[in-house]
């Protein structure tokens, strides 16, 4: 009886031990799998799936912010869930809907607030990241008492989050120094704002406008000096072409001293000097962009289309400002994404099931594996980024 | 009885077809939940573009929808589907929006 006893005592420490062996989260990440409400994590030195996990909701769009100590992934699904992952026990910790209908998140610079954007009702809700606890609601009203659809939500320096009102034209800076009542600053930004970005620095916010040929640029350094309108006109002269996806933004946008920006309605990237914020270029490429992606060392961009381009990717060299490759990883290339030094680069293909895994180097294939409808990829290193 | 098995599992007199085949339905239905989705969301419960569900449409007159899906709409985010699409399978698609969208799988 006290053998089986010391013999139970033991198994138990030996399969705790081999269910949770000491690691660390750097090289880990995480796959929405967009049709089944699941994500895997995944192990990108070994180039595995770890775990599955189901429960998640509607994750038809999602995206995905880090806690800084890179062990939690918070999940902003569409139906307005935000879903707290343990990367390490590879489980859900925590879940909560805090919407109607969503589009994504940030953390906020010290770590400590969570931030989700929100179509349904238009606004922006902030939660303790720890315990999910709602901290502050921030509804965006605009005209007589309207709500507004909000895009382009970033972290800024200052424990500020910044984002843009699709209906009402605007961005908005929200400083939560004390987190239950966040100072709002707010500032005309132009037509039907997209998507937002914040260079790698923290200093500017840029919101891309579909409804102007022209991007609005807020210098967070000296926002009294109100937003800028940059790449002006940088359609004028051309047919417009239909836009069958939104393009998305973010600070990998940013390869050196410039910023690769997708035209709206032109099959084209801008290239703008982020010192003077003058357009220095124009590449022509095979469709819509919609993700412009710098490698980490901005030595390459990958860039992926809208409908009916979304079968390829481009990669473009920064240096010659050439498209050295065209690359046809599936059908629907929905995302891509770099391991933290970039010498890999994942690249999801819904209606293909599948993930690609690229030399950013040889441009070669170097393995592929299956995904249910595969669309963000998210990797543990957007945890220390600005931005991200 | 082999015949009769075949013939049981083809449409139903093709009535709701409206000369779109079967395979085309499929496309269409995979079109509409991942493409249109992208902006109206994947349960067409709205993104950054309205809602598209019978609730949000049951007051809308069907050839107007479907002229908007063919020529996409001025001063919005909507862009014209006619390079994709003809007109009988534009109406097919505000048919099923207005009576409910079925599933992609």
């Amino acid at each position: 009886m006290r053998i089986n006893c010391w013999l139970a005592i033991l198994a138990l420490l030996l399969s705790s031990c081999v269910a949770t062996p000491l690691r660390g989260t750097g090289d880990l990440g995480l796959i929405i799998e967009r049709d089944v409400g699941r994500v895997q994590v995944v192990d990108t030195s070994a180039r595995i799936v770890l775990a599955s996990i189901s429960g998640l909701g509607d994750l038809s769009h999602a995206s995905v912010v880090f806690s800084r100590d890179g062990r939690y992934a918070y999940v902003f699904g569409r139906d307005g869930g935000l879903t707290k992952v343990d990367l390490l026990k590879r489980a859900i910790e925590k879940r909560i809907m805090q919407a109607g209908n969503s589009i994504g998140g940030a953390i906020s610079q010290n770590g400590r607030y969570v931030a989700a954007q929100n179509y349904t009702p238009g606004g922006v809700k902030v939660f303790d990241a720890a315990t999910l606890q709602l901290l502050a609601d921030i509804p965006a009203s605009y005209g007589d008492g309207k709500l507004s659809k909000v895009v382009g939500l970033v972290d800024a320096p200052g424990n500020q989050f910044v984002f843009s009102l699709f209906d009402a034209g605007e961005i908005w800076v929200a400083d939560m120094t004390d987190p239950t009542q966040p100072k709002i600053q707010k500032f005309t930004a132009g037509k039907q704002p997209y998507d937002g970005l914040i260079t790698p620095d923290g200093r500017h916010y840029i919101a891309g406008l579909f409804g102007e040929d022209g991007l609005a640029l807020l210098d967070l350094r000296h926002p009294e000096k109100g937003v800028r309108r940059i790449l002006n006109g940088y359609g004028q002269g051309e047919e417009k072409l239909p836009v069958y996806k939104m393009p998305h933004l973010r600070g990998w946008a940013v390869a050196g001293t410039q910023a690769y920006l997708p035209a709206i309605g032109h099959h084209e990237l801008l290239v703008v000097d982020t010192q003077t914020w003058q357009e220095v270029g124009r590449i022509p490429v095979a469709g819509q962009p919609v993700f412009a992606i710098a490698r980490p060392d901005g030595r390459q961009v990958w860039v992926n289309f809208a409908f009916p381009d979304n079968g390829q990717v481009q990669v473009v060299d920064t240096e010659t400002q050439q498209i050295v490759k065209t690359l046809q990883p599936g059908r629907a290339v929905l995302h891509m994404e770099f391991t933290p030094r970039g010498e890999e680069v994942w690249v999801s293909s819904r209606d293909d099931n599948r993930v690609t895994i690229y030399d950013t180097q040889t441009l070669q294939t170097i393995t592929e594996f299956k995904a249910s409808a595969p669309s963000g990829i998210f990797f543990t290193h957007r945890a220390s980024r600005i931005g991200f | 009885m082999i015949i009769a098995a075949i013939l049981s599992i083809l449409p139903s007199a093709a009535s709701a077809d409206d000369g779109v085949s079967q395979a085309r339905q499929l496309e269409l239905v995979k079109l509409v939940r991942n493409d249109c989705g992208s902006c109206h969301g994947m349960t067409l419960k709205g993104g950054l573009g309205p809602a598209l569900l019978p609730e949000s449409l049951h007051n809308s007159n069907a050839e107007a929808l479907r002229e908007t899906i063919l020529r996409g709409r001025t001063e919005t985010a909507m862009p014209p589907w006619a390079t994709f699409m003809s007109e009988i399978e534009a109406a097919w698609i505000v048919e099923q929006l207005m009576k409910g969208f079925p599933d992609a799988h």
